[in-house]
């Protein structure tokens, strides 16, 4: 099925009940976050496998922080981009483990960030990494100069910033 | 596990539009969305284990008070943001070492959620922590403050680290750790904290109840007001 063919505007789809893996993968670069809608769901690592199955395609996704609100509006974003597709049965399914964590944010993704304003999560998340950590500098001017104002910004996953240069403020993708 | 997190979640949340600073309210906001977060999948695990089909939100909203199995700290009153922050810490030194070894538990479900909500109860413990040094070793009102709140808190929280029987038989069979090794932890952490905020810490004893269904009176009207929707409108839904 070539995916170019279809990304066209009200064209009516045929049924796919088959697609290719590589497709569904693609497909979900069109599929952005809903709070921060310059990543899509790839870009931010929270697809963990598209499986193609008899009865239609699953694909699974892992939550970035357990309570957050977006989770299920990812779903339904997911369940219509497949629908659009022609992709008649879809499942959604939720893995917890192992958990999400930030190094699985692609390096696209992390200057799609910074072009958006919001610094990219610093250094590695691995067992042991140090609780404090930073933004290395403002997304908007690149001093370095920067300082904490919340520990928790405006999602779970981000703590707001100040520029001590440009004097302005900004999100920080937390290290998690 | 899950009503902990359920119990304190609700609570925290009703700071929400309260709290006396904005990035405050924030984050109680941040936190109380974590916990309740972990209880709908502690609930979701329990509900399943049960098999009686009931769903997370059947058994949040949909049991007793004495079904009820949260420690008794966590339905305290929010009383002053003193109390809210102390009580919140002595749950996140209890909860990040007890996550911990929930990590390693035998049954791979139990040891998902926990590796899950570790990472956040971290950011949770480092907050909290963070705060009753400030507020502590801060002015005389606050001081005094922190401390009343720790003397009356501090015998609560120590029910979380109380082993009754059904403990030891989890930390026999390997699904969870054993009690004492996370109140030795859980005493260490209080112990080095409440020092750095000059706070005078307390041997006083466990005031246990809570996990046997044995509730205080604040507990009702908390229960009350989180299941009136679902008691008056049945099956409502949005």
């Amino acid at each position: 099925m070539d995916a170019a063919r279809l990304s066209g505007g009200g064209v009516v789809n045929a049924v796919v009940d088959k697609p290719g893996a590589a497709d569904v993968w693609r497909w979900l670069d069109d599929v952005p976050d809903p709070e921060i809608p310059v990543l899509s769901v790839n870009d931010l690592g929270i697809v963990r496998a598209v499986d193609v199955e008899q009865d239609g395609v699953v694909v699974t996704v892992t939550p970035t922080y357990s309570g957050c609100p977006a989770t299920s509006a990812i779903a339904l974003s997911i369940e219509e981009a497949l629908h659009r597709r022609g992709v008649s049965a879809v499942r959604v399914r939720s893995r917890v483990s192992p958990p999400w964590t930030t190094d699985w944010i692609s390096p696209a993704g992390r200057e799609k960030l910074r072009a958006y304003g919001i610094a990219p999560p610093e250094g590695a998340a691995c067992a042991g990494a140090a609780v404090r950590n930073a933004p290395k500098e403002c997304p908007r001017c690149g001093s370095a100069k920067v300082e904490e104002v919340s520990r928790f910004g405006s999602t779970p996953c981000k703590a707001a910033y100040r520029c001590a240069d440009c004097l302005e403020p900004f999100d920080y993708f937390k290290r998690f | 596990m899950g009503d902990n997190a359920l119990i304190l979640g609700q609570r925290v949340s009703a700071w929400c539009g309260h709290a006396p600073a904005l990035e405050e309210d924030i984050a109680m906001a941040n936190v109380g969305l974590d916990l309740i977060g972990q209880a709908k999948m502690w609930l979701t695990l329990a509900g399943e284990a049960e098999g009686k089909g009931r769903s997370a939100d059947d058994l949040a909203f949909l049991r007793d008070t004495r079904d009820f199995q949260n420690a008794l700290l966590v339905e305290q009153p929010n009383g002053d943001y003193g109390q809210t922050l102390m009580r919140q810490f002595l749950f996140d030194a209890w909860h990040l070492p007890m996550l911990k070894g929930l990590s390693r538990s035998t049954d791979s479900r139990v040891a998902g959620i926990a590796e899950k909500s570790a990472k956040e109860a971290v950011y949770h413990l480092d907050r909290s922590s963070d705060l009753v040094i400030r507020l502590g070793d801060g002015t005389g009102e606050s001081r005094a403050k922190m401390q009343a709140a720790l003397e009356r808190l501090l015998p609560f929280a120590r029910e979380l680290t109380a082993a009754d029987p059904m403990d030891d038989e989890i930390a026999a069979c390997g699904l969870g750790p054993a009690l004492a090794d996370i109140a030795r932890n859980f005493e260490a952490t209080v112990a080095a904290v409440t020092a750095d905020a000059t706070l005078t810490l307390s041997s006083a004893p466990a005031r246990t109840g809570g996990k046997a269904g044995r509730h205080t009176e604040a507990f009702v009207s908390l229960i009350a007001e989180m299941q009136w929707m679902q008691r008056a409108y049945p099956g409502a839904a949005w």
